[in-house]
């Protein structure tokens, strides 16, 4: 039920205005971080004001809303944030990936394949990609717009010489339509290769630093790094203890103090789809 | 077997169960009420509404009541609930000369015309626990005959209309004057615009005035401790009312919509002069809502640092670069996202633990 208190998801409509205005920009320029008057919402920055907000902007009356968590449907804080629509948008949600039009996501994109009528909201804690090379916002603006990314490719550079690998295993950095190194929000690595040529729309929401980015649909989005040393996603020896699934991201659960493992699907839709059909078979 | 975070719905809503009771206390004790929460917490009250950037004392009271005296939390109460309200337009510039003032004081004059008024401060209490206020209902002051409590031999004038105390200095020309600049371009509004960086001033004492006491304080302090050297007076400290105007288009004059409480410091910084200015003062502003002096001092060292490159000083402090001072200044964002860790981060740890595990 609706709370009759409050507009529509919460924000006015001239801020969702300005919001979309922002989104409209953001999908005409590709990986570019839009600024925006971000407001504060009734959940605390950091816990994701920023997906709230564009999704306000983009709900409609008949979206069905699923909100993910670590891939997840019912961790605490995606609980809180579809019961916030819930209340204040009185829209359908869902937990299924196939069913919903709009996916809003902390961490993770989900395994099922997203098609042209979804959008997938991403909450961004941190939208540039070079502020822990460079912490001085003037700075890295300029380096943008110069497209200069020799100091991302020294960092990846100097991995690779100590390490032998790329070190970043989640937030790992893509150049966006050829021509914007952007943050994909901390989502594993393992996810990345996802959002190339995806056909739905992926919007970017950082309400803290305030900034929206998107990336249209079937744009590139290509993970950095060098010839000699290609990017590489994680991968796991065993398929989920659960439901079989060999192409999923794993979590580690830990079921006993005795240092007993398993791994899980972390997309407990994708999960609980799969065990289904089984059974149904 | 698979428990790890299921059960959010069931438990969230446990939560909120006890976190109300929390609030409560024992039932069997009188509940606070707004009026008492805005009379005898008023400078908690005056905080939240200055870092809550809303003048509304009963408002802040209701969430001081409702975070149960979370400071933090209610000055997020405050700014969520500010968000939902529409802008309708800008009342006039208020004038702190023309305040009517509670106190008014000055560090850099023994005494100066309309006197070195006291009025309620702490600042000459020994700080002693007074054990009969911890007798409930005898807390009864009685009250003082001479509210603004003057000093010196100054005679009794209204404490309104007095002439601030930089304008003395002014007269010399000792001291920068503050001249609008060019056209008065009308001032960003944070509110509604991002920061952007380079900020300019007005842009920055909005950042400030909003931003956390204790952050400028220590950032403040941080300035009289050698990082950012700026040999600062308290020129002026004031508190008091004033009353503000907005013209209503259909009326085309202004019209006085109420009285709002502000403590406004001006302090005043050596400054050695460059090819193109003399040797003399500068100043550096402070300005909050209600009775928040510490902030109000505090505000205004660190503006005087954040004007270290139009000053052509070297930048080399936290407290003169901007970036560093205006992107953390804010409660919300810094309690929100120091706080966000609370929120599961299971995926990204599994992606570090894989590579942990491969680089051993």
């Amino acid at each position: 039920m609706r709370d009759p208190n409050y507009a529509f998801a919460y924000l006015d409509e001239r801020t969702k205005r300005m919001i979309r205005r922002a989104i409209l920009k953001a999908v005409a320029i590709p990986g570019y971080q839009v600024p925006f008057g971000s407001r504060e919402m009734p959940l605390p920055y950091g816990w994701g004001t920023g997906g709230i907000q564009v999704t306000a902007a983009i709900l409609g009356p008949r979206d069905v809303l699923k909100v993910i968590d670590q891939g997840a449907d019912d961790t605490v804080n995606a609980v809180n944030i579809r019961r916030f629509f819930e209340r204040t948008a009185g829209v359908a949600t869902t937990e299924r990936t196939r069913d919903a039009t709009i996916i809003q996501t902390r961490h993770r994109i989900p395994e099922t394949p997203l098609t042209e009528r979804q959008i997938i909201v991403y909450q961004v804690p941190v939208p540039e990609p070079l502020q822990r090379l460079e912490p001085r916002e003037a700075e890295t603006r300029r380096m943008h717009a110069l497209a200069d990314y020799g100091l991302m490719h020294v960092k990846l550079y100097e991995d690779v010489a100590r390490y032998g690998h790329v070190s970043t295993t989640y937030d790992y950095p893509v150049l966006v339509n050829g021509r914007y190194v952007m943050a994909p929000s901390p989502i594993p690595k393992f996810d990345n290769p996802k959002m190339h040529m995806n056909p739905a729309l992926q919007l970017f929401g950082a309400g803290r630093e305030k900034r929206i980015y998107a990336v249209p649909p079937y744009t590139s989005v290509e993970s950095l790094a060098f010839e000699d040393h290609p990017f590489e996603a994680q991968r796991w020896h065993k398929p989920c203890a659960l439901c079989g699934a060999a192409d999923s991201f794993l979590d580690e659960v830990v079921t006993d103090d005795r240092g007993g493992r398993m791994f899980v699907c972390s997309d407990t839709d994708y999960c609980g789809e799969r065990r289904q059909r089984k059974e149904a078979a | 077997m698979y428990v790890a975070v299921k059960g959010g719905e069931a438990a969230i809503d446990q939560s909120l169960r006890l976190v109300a009771e929390a609030r409560r206390g024992d039932p069997e004790q009188p509940e606070l009420s707004l009026l008492q929460i805005r009379q005898q917490l008023r400078l908690l009250v005056d905080r939240v509404m200055a870092e809550g950037s809303l003048c509304d004392p009963d408002l802040a009271a209701l969430a001081l009541k409702q975070a149960a005296g979370d400071a933090t939390e209610a000055i997020f109460l405050l700014r969520a609930f500010r968000a939902t309200l529409p802008r309708l337009g800008y009342t006039l510039p208020v004038d702190t000369a023309s305040m009517r003032l509670q106190r008014r004081i000055s560090a850099i004059f023994k005494d100066l015309p309309g006197g070195q008024v006291l009025g309620p401060t702490y600042d000459y209490t020994q700080r002693l626990l007074d054990f009969t206020l911890a007798e409930a209902e005898l807390g009864t002051v009685p009250i003082c005959e001479n509210r603004g409590a003057q000093m010196g031999t100054v005679p009794e004038v209204p404490p309104m209309g007095t002439v601030p105390s930089l304008e003395l200095l002014d007269q010399e020309g000792l001291i920068e004057r503050q001249i609008p600049l060019r056209d008065d371009p009308a001032p960003g509004d944070l509110t509604r615009e991002p920061l952007r960086f380079p900020a300019e001033r007005a842009v920055r004492l909005q950042n400030l005035a909003r931003g956390d006491e204790g952050f400028l304080l220590a950032m403040g302090y941080s300035t009289q401790r050698g990082y950012a050297h700026s040999h600062p007076f308290a020129g002026e400290i004031r508190y008091g009312a004033l009353e503000v105007e907005f013209v209503p288009e259909e009326l085309g004059f202004p019209v006085v919509i109420g009285e709002i409480e502000l403590t406004e410091c001006q302090m005043v910084n050596q400054f050695a002069g460059s090819k193109s200015e003399p040797p003399q003062f500068t100043r550096g502003y402070g300005l909050a809502f209600g009775h928040c002096e510490r902030k109000a001092m505090a505000m205004a060292l660190v503006d005087r640092a954040l004007r270290a490159e139009e000053l052509g000083e070297r930048v080399e402090s936290p407290a003169q670069m901007q970036e560093f001072v205006l992107s953390h200044s804010d409660c919300l964002e810094a309690s929100g996202f120091v706080q966000h860790l609370k929120l599961p981060h299971y995926v990204d740890f599994q992606a570090e633990l894989e590579l942990v595990r491969k680089m051993r």
